[in-house]
């Protein structure tokens, strides 16, 4: 995942530590972040207030699953209906990053 | 080359506001001839099909624009993510409302200061209690809500009081930001410069607040570049990625570009992408060939792209040297110079501050001649 910055600023980069996702967690999309599609780039696309996110298709259809209501292990379920393999704690991990950003929240279970 | 991911729409560079920080350019009686509605719902168009996916709506007041509504409801219409960079003076609920209706994503609210008195002295004008009401309004809204506020020497013994003024009003993120010298703020450099004792003791205050407040506030800190050892990556590279329309429709690669000397470019006279792809204020400085040693042989050259054109044009007077807040310049002693200087115990404490007009002094028109 490689945010690209597209504000006017130059900022430190910065991490956050603690927050671990599990199964039972529900993710959804904060509030100021969009799940979208460029057509030039022929990519799905995630939108923040300073960044873009170029997503590969695996990612899409992750984040497409976080509603709020669906909790990780049933996103991990369903993908799994669609694709051969989809490893659990790469899906963990990959929304792990993304509520260390605040760019996906998560509700309890 | 790459396609731009961002637009930075420079509606107007009109403002209510008088900050001595403000980056807009000396010359703003330049850029008075604003491009008319229909040409900015033609540069969005433009923008869109050349890749751009976020539109940032900027000023000066982008407010002053009688159209705003229409320009947002253009850029929300091609799926752009809209983003208002705004003093929020003029941000009334009725015209909130036609905002929020137009599709507009986002909103970024400016204050100068934790409390009206300082923050309406360093404005120019009465204005801290309106951004307060305004603020509350976007969270009513339900738009995510950005402050913004500019840190130098005058504010930033007080980030504290400000980060928790961001707690209060309940932002969604807080852009503490360093100033920038192009513009104004170059003009009022010494005086706004603030010590490496004001910036240690801050950095303290935003790094504590930053963990405290992980779950609930985005906590960005644009670094003093003055103080680095490396240069910023100015805007990840020239012409890479964000492009700049200003008021009066000339494209930049960056908003304090239009003081380097280099061909105009403008939205009236070409197609945007063609201006991308081949004009040279695009073209002059994009990539790493144009770069000067130590940039050159340099392993950060990727990374930090030879810092900024502007900042090495203003310093020295040549865009194409390395920018020389960075150690290893030839120039770095220019820097060193103006941190020293900030930094000395003979330092005057009432160095004055220039505010920036509200709107450049229209010219004197003769009878009967065009405006």
């Amino acid at each position: 995942m490689d945010p690209t910055r597209t504000g006017t600023t130059q900022t430190s980069t910065r991490t956050r530590h603690g927050v671990e996702v599990s199964g039972s967690d529900r993710p959804r999309l904060a509030r100021h972040v969009r799940l979208d599609f460029c057509r030039t780039r022929q990519r799905p696309i995630l939108l923040h207030p300073e960044t873009v996110v170029v997503l590969n298709d695996s990612s899409a259809a992750i984040l497409e699953l976080c509603d709020g209501r669906r909790t990780v292990a049933e996103i991990v379920t369903e993908l799994g209906s669609r694709y051969q393999t989809v490893p659990d704690d790469e899906v963990r991990q990959f929304l792990t990053q993304l509520v260390a950003r605040r760019w996906v929240e998560l509700t309890d279970g | 080359m790459d396609s731009p991911f961002g637009l930075l729409a420079e509606l107007t560079y009109r403002c209510p506001l008088a900050c001595s920080y403000c980056s807009n350019p000396l010359n703003m009686g330049d850029y008075q001839d604003e491009l008319a509605t229909d040409e900015w719902l033609r540069v969005l168009a433009e923008a869109s099909d050349l890749g751009v996916l976020q539109c940032h709506l900027s000023g000066g007041e982008p407010l002053l624009r009688r159209d705003l509504v229409e320009i947002v409801a253009g850029a929300h219409g091609l799926g752009l993510y809209t983003n208002l960079v705004t003093s929020a003076l003029g941000l009334s609920r009725p015209r909130a409302e036609r905002l929020r209706a137009a599709g507009l994503d986002h909103v970024q609210i400016s204050i100068q200061a934790h409390e009206a008195a300082l923050s309406d002295r360093i404005a120019g004008i009465p204005s801290f209690q309106r951004k307060i009401e305004a603020m509350g309004l976007v969270k009513e809204l339900g738009w995510p809500l950005t402050m913004n506020v500019v840190l130098h020497r005058h504010n930033i013994d007080r980030v504290a009081d400000v980060l928790e003024l961001a707690e209060k009003v309940g932002a969604d993120r807080v852009e503490l930001a360093n100033t920038q010298y192009y513009g104004w703020a170059w003009r009022n450099r010494d005086a706004l410069l603030p010590t490496r004792a004001q910036l240690k003791a801050a950095e303290v205050v935003v790094r504590a607040t930053r963990e405290r407040l992980r779950e609930r506030m985005d906590v960005v800190y644009v670094i003093p570049d003055y103080y680095s050892r490396y240069p910023k990556p100015c805007m990840g590279g020239w012409a890479s990625r964000q492009l700049t329309v200003t008021p009066n429709g000339d494209v930049l690669p960056c908003p304090a570009a239009q003081s380097l000397p280099l061909p105009r470019a403008s939205v009236r006279e070409d197609p945007l992408e063609r201006i991308w792809a081949e004009s040279p204020v695009m073209t002059a400085f994009r990539g790493t060939d144009w770069m000067p040693e130590p940039c050159r042989s340099c392993p950060r050259r990727e990374l930090d792209y030879g810092g900024c054109r502007c900042q090495a044009f203003l310093l020295t007077g040549d865009a194409a040297r390395t920018d020389p807040v960075c150690h290893l310049s030839p120039d770095h002693d220019l820097v060193a110079r103006a941190v020293e200087a900030a930094n000395a115990d003979s330092r005057p404490d009432d160095l004055p501050l220039i505010p920036r007009p509200h709107r450049a002094r229209r010219p004197t028109h003769l009878p009967g001649g065009a405006d």
